[in-house]
């Protein structure tokens, strides 16, 4: 992938102090959701070949969550939120 | 043509000429018994004892690519069944089994060599963690030995005992584990199953899956509509969306791994070795060149490319554990793209469409599991009825709360 990230904190900087967590378009369902729910939220993964949603910690430096979109095959990062900011503007 | 002594002499007197191809160029018939959908080795091996073991007729393996272009092509070769959980252990054991007799049984020299593969600890916990593995495989029957450090040190002078954070301290080693030659053992099923009556039809890419009235009635292609009555994926790194064409929802990500290879180097090491510190492993190929890898590139991946950063940290413990690697140029990169399943295990199994049949989530150790990755899937698709020993290894073990989880990760694909 770009092998840079620009942390909305921080600044461009070097894809290795990330680290990533997975999934980001993944909603936790309410504890008293159906079995099936919670299955499809743990285990099942939409896995696309373009664009899609993750976590990742910029763990060697601010140490906040952001939801970076990426595109799977050409490895090119299109945005970078911070995860709080993300988690507000989409209702969650 | 049956391979033999006589036939190389003979050929060799004919100047070579007269060698024939190893399977036919077919083109598609209107409609299959089965299809299987990728002709990498798991989908070779399935239409070979499809036909050979299980009496099936009319098959047809379809491959986008040219055969053997996707993992098969590209792995590090390593063979073992040192696993340690009961799901797992008797299906990696059947596989070696079959490893054994297996250029017997295909009449093709796929190079199966069984060097010994031996994992490194390096520390008190770690060795405590390999004696319950090794016990693990005895007690389905499967030799294991544990190798102390002076031991070691007479077995494999070369390694860094002595490294400040992680000292060897021994290892585990299965002495029948090894490699084997991985294009061979493509072109040996491939041979097997055309002999069989197989059509094997590469460049022909499955585009869409057709149903009606709940049923697969065939694949659109590249080369157009072919029917079958029952459909089997084998499509490795790219599960998720052939799955897709038939909207199944799989425990699966896709993630890239990469793998290099030296200079050809004279004969140096013996045997296929696993750094426990890290996840570094490297054995020496039959033409010298030192072949090794380590970890995937750690986030979902369909590009057949690796990172360059992850390049680096794969030589870095290359020469934390082999100092003497430092001097050696590496030739050739290469990556290749994997289905990760959220426990680290394959999956073989029917799936909610009745004559869909799927073979997938086989993370770092689809290779060693090719001969019984296809035999199970055979009998599973000639019968309706899992096999024995891939019975762990089902569809629903994760909404069941069976998860088959060697490393003890959790549902996180890039941990496994
Ligand atoms: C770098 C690397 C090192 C590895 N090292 C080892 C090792 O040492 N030991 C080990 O046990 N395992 C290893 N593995 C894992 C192993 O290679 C795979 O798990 C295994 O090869 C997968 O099965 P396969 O051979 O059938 O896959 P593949 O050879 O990838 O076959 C799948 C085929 O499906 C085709 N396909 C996909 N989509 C379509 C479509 N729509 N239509 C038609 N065809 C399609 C693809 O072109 C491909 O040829 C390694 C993997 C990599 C990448
Ligand atoms: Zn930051």
């Amino acid at each position: 992938m770009a092998s840079l990230i620009t942390c909305p904190h921080c600044g461009v900087r070097p894809k290795e102090e990330f680290t990533i967590r997975g999934d980001a378009s993944l909603i936790r369902p309410a504890p008293t959701a159906s079995d099936e729910a919670w299955h499809d939220y743990v285990y099942v993964r939409a896995n696309p070949r373009g664009r899609t949603l993750e976590h990742w910690q910029h763990v060697a430096g601010c140490r906040r969550f952001l939801v970076i979109e990426r595109d799977t095959f050409t490895h090119e990062v299109h945005s970078v939120t911070d995860g709080a900011a993300f988690a507000r503007e989409n209702g969650r | 043509m049956r391979y033999s002594a006589f036939s190389i002499v003979k050929n060799a007197l004919s100047g070579n000429l007269k060698w024939k191809p190893q399977w036919r160029q077919a083109e598609p018939k209107s409609h299959y018994d089965v299809i299987i959908v990728g002709g990498g080795g798991h989908g070779l091996a399935t239409a070979y004892y499809l036909t050979k073991e299980f009496g099936v007729k009319n098959v047809a393996v379809l491959e986008k690519g040219y055969l053997g272009s996707g993992n098969v092509g590209r792995n590090t070769t390593i063979v073992r069944s040192n696993y340690m959980l009961p799901g797992n252990e008797p299906f990696y054991e059947f596989s070696m089994k079959l490893w054994e007799g297996l250029e017997r049984e295909l009449n093709y020299n796929v190079m199966l060599s069984q060097r010994g593969v031996i994992m490194l600890y390096h520390s008190d916990g770690q060795r405590d963690a390999y004696i319950r593995r090794g016990n693990a495989m005895w007690m389905e029957g499967v030799a294991a030995e544990l190798i102390e450090r002076d031991q070691l040190k007479k077995m494999i002078p070369f390694l860094n005992y002595d490294h400040a954070r992680y000292p060897i301290l021994g290892g585990l080693l299965q002495r029948r584990a090894g490699t084997a030659r991985h294009d061979a053992v493509a072109w040996g099923y491939a041979r097997g199953a055309d002999r069989h009556g197989v059509d094997i039809i590469e460049h022909c890419e499955v585009t869409a899956i057709r149903r009606e009235n709940g049923v697969v009635t065939g694949v659109e292609t590249t080369k157009g509509f072919i029917g079958c009555n029952k459909l089997a994926l084998a499509a490795a790194g790219n599960t998720s969306r052939v799955g897709e064409m038939a909207d199944l929802k799989l425990p699966i990500e896709s993630h890239v791994l990469q793998a290099f290879v030296t200079e050809g180097l004279k004969p140096c090491i013996d045997h296929v070795i696993v750094y426990g510190g890290g996840h570094f492993y490297i054995s020496q190929s039959d033409k010298g060149g030192l072949v090794f890898g380590a970890e995937i590139d750690g986030y979902t991946s369909y590009a057949q490319r690796g990172n360059l950063a992850t390049a680096e940290h794969v030589m870095e413990e290359g020469v934390t554990m082999i100092p003497g690697l430092s001097r050696v140029r590496v030739l050739r990169s290469w990556a290749g793209v994997m289905d990760m399943s959220m426990d680290g295990s394959p999956i073989i199994d029917r799936t909610p469409i009745d004559n869909l049949y799927l073979n997938c989530g086989w993370c770092y150790g689809g290779f060693k599991a090719t001969p019984a990755s296809g035999y199970c899937f055979a009998h599973l698709i000639a019968k309706n009825d899992t096999h024995p020993v891939a019975r762990a290894l089902r569809l629903d073990r994760f909404a069941r709360g069976y998860a088959v989880d060697e490393a003890g990760a959790g549902p996180q694909p890039n941990l496994h």
